[in-house]
């Protein structure tokens, strides 16, 4: 049983879960929290929630790269792309759980 | 080792909160109570197997990792490592390209 959570049902169950928030209001904030994410890390900034990971960037140098159906090399310039790190908590959250005769972790 | 600093512009659940409250006029208990939820929901989602999708933003997945042998780096010693589910996030597109030329190249 593969669930999928998407940005809707997201909206649906926090607005659930705060009745006194309308569903516009919910699925406003949350529209804003994802933007202030992703411009805080395309100025450079980091993302970090406590229990939860963190967002930075990773450089990636320039590099030659082939166009892959025709063959024709191209150069491709150096771009920043988005890295998310698990926290702890979130980690051992989503760890399967070890099983007790398994005593060796490290 | 990341282009991004740790600087006092790193964003908090309490500058996403003081956001809200600035630009929706949530109260401050409400807006961080919110911000609470957002990230607990997704966690409760993985944390039962599930994906999550946030269109425009990017992908939280699963990957199940099988045992193998790790070494410990300071003695050398083999070591079991044991199988685990970890969370990976896959950006997507419009995530990539916004930040694909941020200014602050040098690290």
């Amino acid at each position: 049983m593969m669930v999928c959570m998407t940005k809707s049902k997201l909206i649906s169950s926090l607005a659930a879960e705060l009745p006194h928030l309308s569903y516009k209001d919910v699925e406003l904030a949350v529209k804003l929290v994802l933007e202030h994410m992703s411009q805080a890390l395309s100025e450079g900034h980091r993302v970090e929630i406590r229990g939860f990971g963190s967002f930075s960037l990773r450089h990636r140098p320039a590099r030659m790269g082939r166009n892959p159906r025709t063959g024709v090399a191209v150069y491709l310039s150096s771009k920043h792309v988005p890295h998310f790190k698990p926290g702890k908590q979130l980690r051992g959250r989503v760890d399967i759980v070890p099983r007790p005769e398994e005593e060796s972790t490290v | 080792m990341g282009v991004t600093d740790g600087n006092d512009r790193t964003v908090t659940k309490a500058r996403m909160a003081e956001q809200l409250f600035r630009e929706m006029g949530l109260n401050r208990r409400e807006a961080k109570e919110l911000i609470e939820m957002f990230f607990e929901e997704i966690g409760k989602a993985l944390e039962t197997g599930g994906v999550v999708k946030l269109s425009g933003f990017g992908n939280f997945e699963l990957k199940c990792k099988s045992e193998r042998l790790g070494r410990n780096p300071k003695t050398g010693r083999e070591i079991p490592i044991r199988a685990r589910r970890v969370v990976t996030f896959r950006p997507g597109q419009k995530l990539k390209m916004k930040v694909r030329t941020c200014a602050r190249s040098e690290p």
